[in-house]
Formats: structure tokens, sequence, C-alpha cells
């Protein structure tokens, strides 16, 4: 805590943490992060301090490298450059399921749930640290494997109803919709009992209607688990009324850190989105 | 009458085999990979057993469970040693490693255990059952060959879909990469698979070389080819499609050497199996994968 401490005090005044975190331990530290494909620099110098509580957003332009800074965050890639610390501990060289017991959860952009299991298997899936039965109790079946058993599926039932999808509980993950298995996955990343959970485009392929309900449901998360929260989205609507902070990447690179308000107005963003004034192309929404 | 005769022989021979066919097909849905040293892995456990009886003088099923735990740790070295460094590499690699390791064993075999076979007493010690004044013989092989089949398949589907480690396996065997971040340790979970598959083998070995006592370190090489053939033929990734394709195979390898003829039979037998796959590429339970286009 001490040695964190002193590391806090070169926090740059960039970070946005919430009042009631100003004086906790960041849930997510990154310094200087940068990766190298060979010799094309897919991120490079990106810093971002998330507090334990925050909703954060990382926008950008398709190809910006923010599913790059997700692989790095959860040890998917190893990082060239910099230092990721997830509750003050450094993930370098660890193996990625160790990562996650860090405290890190994730989504996919493209969906990658377990689509051959049922929606609860997918969930206990995802509790697999958390319940606490050895091989053999679970093989010779002793009471403490229905013990756990039974405590592991009570608590993914639980899971499963605060995102209001025990109706689907045993029906195969590969056959739900679309807005269902988003949801699906949230619900598989919490369960792994994390201090933060990374969301790659939740709302991707939700309509208007799912997209605002999934707004609430974000909050909701935050309120009910006390974790931060950081998403990737590309819709604005999403990230303008949800986000805390808001980090806007090009190029791999972080362009500007902000409030929404003072991100929507950065003219490097509206640069980055619209391009410049005489390349100015309409397709943007 | 005698086809009742032949079919029950067949059942017996192919249970052996889908026995061995459910190491192939644990091993390749969970890691991805043909373990062509499956089939030695058989001789091992039945070198293992024979030597528990013969030369320590232990009871049959003192010398089952050596045999198993040998061979446990036998899939668990293979698996660590010359699999796992090749982990990420094409599956080419990992597929040359695999014979390398097969010639191997039947070669460490040989220098162990020499080159002439071995005379395997049988574990079961029970009287035939005659049925019919004769017609019908049901030997006690049979009956526990068949039994221990039907258990290992009902306690895999139980342990793969009920268990703790059973849902990690399963989910590594879908994606990967996303069982790692919800923090499943793979290799643990690819090596529990090579444990429990090494194991099955042994139990095989057991098997087999009590319906046919002859050992030699070449005596799992053809078996294991056939019940990797019976793993492709019911679905290779598919529990109840190994299970299905070993017995089936069994049945049509004793039908084609009683009424064809017993040279060509292993031949028949991988006609059929190419007629099926031209049929269903998948196999018979496998799941049909539509590539996206």
């Amino acid at each position: 805590m001490n040695e964190y401490s002193k590391k806090m005090l070169k926090v740059p005044t960039y970070t946005l943490l919430r009042e009631q975190d100003k004086d906790k331990q960041p849930v997510l530290d990154v310094r200087n992060l940068g990766i190298d494909f060979g010799g094309l620099t897919a991120v490079d110098g990106f810093n971002i301090t998330i507090g334990p509580t925050e909703i954060s957003g990382l926008i950008g332009p398709n190809g910006a490298g923010k599913t790059t800074i997700f692989n790095l965050l959860t040890g998917v890639y190893q990082p060239t450059r910099g230092s990721v610390l997830i509750n003050g501990i450094d993930i370098k060289g660890m193996p990625t399921h160790k990562v996650n017991k860090l405290g890190i959860a994730r989504t996919f952009q493209n969906i990658r749930l377990f689509t051959d299991m049922t929606a609860l298997d997918n969930v206990k899936v995802g509790m697999h640290n958390g319940i606490k039965c050895s091989f053999a109790s679970s093989v010779l079946h002793l009471p403490s494997y229905y013990r756990s058993e039974k405590q592991a599926n009570e608590m993914a039932m639980e899971l499963l109803d605060f995102m209001s999808l025990t109706d689907v509980a045993d029906q195969k993950a590969g056959s739900l919709p679309y807005g269902v298995q988003r949801r699906l996955e949230i619900v598989r990343a919490l369960a792994t009992n994390p201090s933060i959970i990374l969301l790659d485009e939740p709302a991707a392929g939700m309509n208007p209607s799912e997209t605002t309900e999934l707004m609430h449901q974000i909050r909701r998360i935050r309120d009910t688990f006390q974790i931060a929260i950081f998403l990737i989205e590309h819709d604005m609507n999403l990230v303008m009324n949800v986000c805390e902070a808001i980090a806007v990447v090009n190029y791999g690179r972080i362009i500007t850190k902000g409030t929404p308000d003072e991100v929507r107005q950065n003219p490097a963003v509206i640069e980055a989105y619209l391009g410049r004034e005489e390349g100015k192309t309409d397709a943007e929404n | 009458m005698r086809i009742f005769q032949y079919l029950i022989n067949g059942i017996s021979i192919g249970s052996v085999y889908a026995i061995i066919a459910l190491g192939y097909t644990m091993v390749y849905g969970i890691a991805k990979m043909l373990n062509f040293a499956h089939g030695d892995i058989i001789m091992v456990g039945a070198y293992i057993s024979f030597c528990v009886t013969n030369y320590l003088g232990l009871p049959a099923w003192a010398s089952v469970l050596a045999a198993m735990a040998v061979c446990t740790v036998l899939g668990i070295l293979i698996e660590g040693l010359a699999y796992k460094p090749l982990r990420g590499t094409p599956s080419l690699a990992v597929l040359i490693t695999a014979i390398g390791v097969s010639y191997f064993l039947q070669n460490a075999a040989q220098l162990i255990w020499t080159s002439s076979p071995k005379n395997f007493t049988s574990v079961v010690t029970m009287k035939p059952i005659s049925l019919f004044d004769g017609q019908i013989v049901i030997t006690g092989e049979v009956l526990l060959t068949v039994g221990v089949s039907i258990l290992v398949m009902v306690g895999l589907t139980l342990f793969t879909s009920k268990t703790r480690t059973g849902k990690a396996m399963r989910a590594v065997s879908e994606d990967r990469a996303a069982a790692q971040l919800m923090g499943i340790n793979v290799n643990r979970t690819i090596s529990t698979t090579f444990a429990i598959g090494s194991a099955l083998a042994a139990v095989a070995g057991v098997l087999l070389c009590s319906t046919v006592p002859t050992l030699m370190p070449t005596t799992g090489s053809m078996p294991g080819i056939r019940a990797f053939t019976a793993a492709v033929f019911g679905g290779i990734g598919s529990i109840p499609g190994a299970m299905l394709g070993g017995i089936l195979l069994g049945i049509i390898e004793t039908f084609s050497k009683a009424y064809l003829s017993t040279q060509f039979s292993d031949a028949i037998v991988f006609s059929v199996l190419i007629i099926i796959l031209l049929v269903k590429p998948a196999g018979l339970l496998g799941k049909q994968v539509q590539e996206k286009v």
C-alpha cells in the first residue's frame, strides 16, 4: 500500500477519479503501455488510471487499437513496453488465467460464449475459481460436492436473475437471441468475481430500447457490485450517458481524456472522428 | 444362431475400440490434436498388468490399478514433455511428434520386454455362459468388456457435464482463449484430459489382451488405428459418437471376417469408413460446422 501511495503521487492530474475513489488504490493503473507487432506499433504510450467504482469509456475510430488495449490489459498479449497494474499487482509475464484471478474480467466484441453449453453452465464456468471442491469429492459425489454444487447453482441463478436471464438458464447459449447473448456474456464475466469488468462493444447489434436497458444495467452493475467498468463502444449516446470519464484513442495513442463534455468539445476528437476540414466525410454520425 | 454369436463378439471387440476411441476423441476435443501414441499406451498398460500378475503375483484387480496408475503418469509425462512445448505451433508439428512418441514407446517396450510375444492371462476367471445348447457362448470377457465400456461412457458423460473440471474441459474445447480469460488454467485442463485418456487406455489394454491374449510391443498399434477410425466414424470430439463408432466398427469387422474374408476384413472396415465420411463428413454424431463465407 505504501509503495503504492508513493506511486500515486506521480499520477498526473489528468486522471478523473470519482470523489469517492480519490484516496483509494486504483483498480487499474496503466503506465506508458505499448505493443509492437513486427515493425508495426499498434499501441503506444497508453496511460489510464481507473478508480474502484468508476465507469469509464474507451472510444476511437475503427482500427485505433481499442481491442488491442483490452487484450493487453487482460494478459492475452504481452506488452512491448510499459506496465499494467491490477489492484496494485503488475501482470507482467502472468498467464491469462492468473490475470483473470487478479480481478479483471471481460466480454468480447464478437460474442464468445460456450455455445454448446447452457446459459447456466456458461456462468458456472465463469465461477470456476470460486467453487471450492476437490477433484475426488466431485468424482465420488461426496456430500461436499453436493453442497458446493448447490451453492454454485444458487449463485449462478442469482447472477442470471440480476440480468433478467433466469428464463433462459437451461437453454443452450448458442440458441439465444443476440441481445440476450451479450447480457449472458456480461453475467459470465461477473461470475469470475472481478473488481473491474471490460466490456468490448456491449451495445453492438442492439436496438435502441435494448441499448437504453443496457445503460441502466451497466450502472446497476457498478452500484450493486461496487466494481469498476471500462467499456469500448461506438454508440456515442451510451458512452456519453454512462461514462464518467472517457479516453479517446487514435493510431494506438491517447489523443485526449476527460469528462464526456470535455471530450465532446475537444477539436482533436472531432478531427479523429470526422477528419480534417478539407477531408471531411459525412459518414460519421 | 451363428449370427447372434458374431454380433456378441462384434459388440465385445467393439467395446474395446470404443474405450480406446474415447481417449482419442477427448484429447482431440480438448487439445485439438491427434495423439497417435494413444494406441501404444494401451500396450504399455497391458505389459504393466502382465508384469504385476506374473512377476509380482498380485491379483488381477491390483494389476489393472497399477496399469492405470502407470499409464496416467505416462500420459501426463508425454503431454508435458512432447506436446506442451509445441502448443501454438502448426498442428502438423504436433502430429509428427505424436507419431514419434508412438515409435518411441514401441521401441522402448521392445528393449524392456523384448519382441517375443507374451501370453497374457485373462483377468476374468468366470466360466462362459452357454445358451441354446452351446450355440451361443457368452464369455466373462465379453460381459466385462461391455459392462466396463458402458460404465466408462456413462461416467465420462456425467463427469463432463456435472463436475467443475468437466465443465472446464468443455469450455476449453469450445474456445480455449475465452476459457483462459474466465480464469481456467488451460494447461492443467489438457493435462487432466491426457491423464483420463491414458487411464482409459490402460483399461482397454487389459480388456483387449484378455480377449486376444497375445502381447507384443506392436499390440496397441492396430487397435489404436481402428479406434481412431471409430472416433472419426462416430464424429470426433463426441463421447457418444466414439462409443457408437467403436461398437459399429467391431460389428462390421466381425461380420466381414465371418461372412466375407478374414484377410480383407480391414480393407472392408476402412471402405465402410470412407463411404460414411463421403456421405457424412463430420461422422455419424459429429457436428456439421458451417463454413462462414
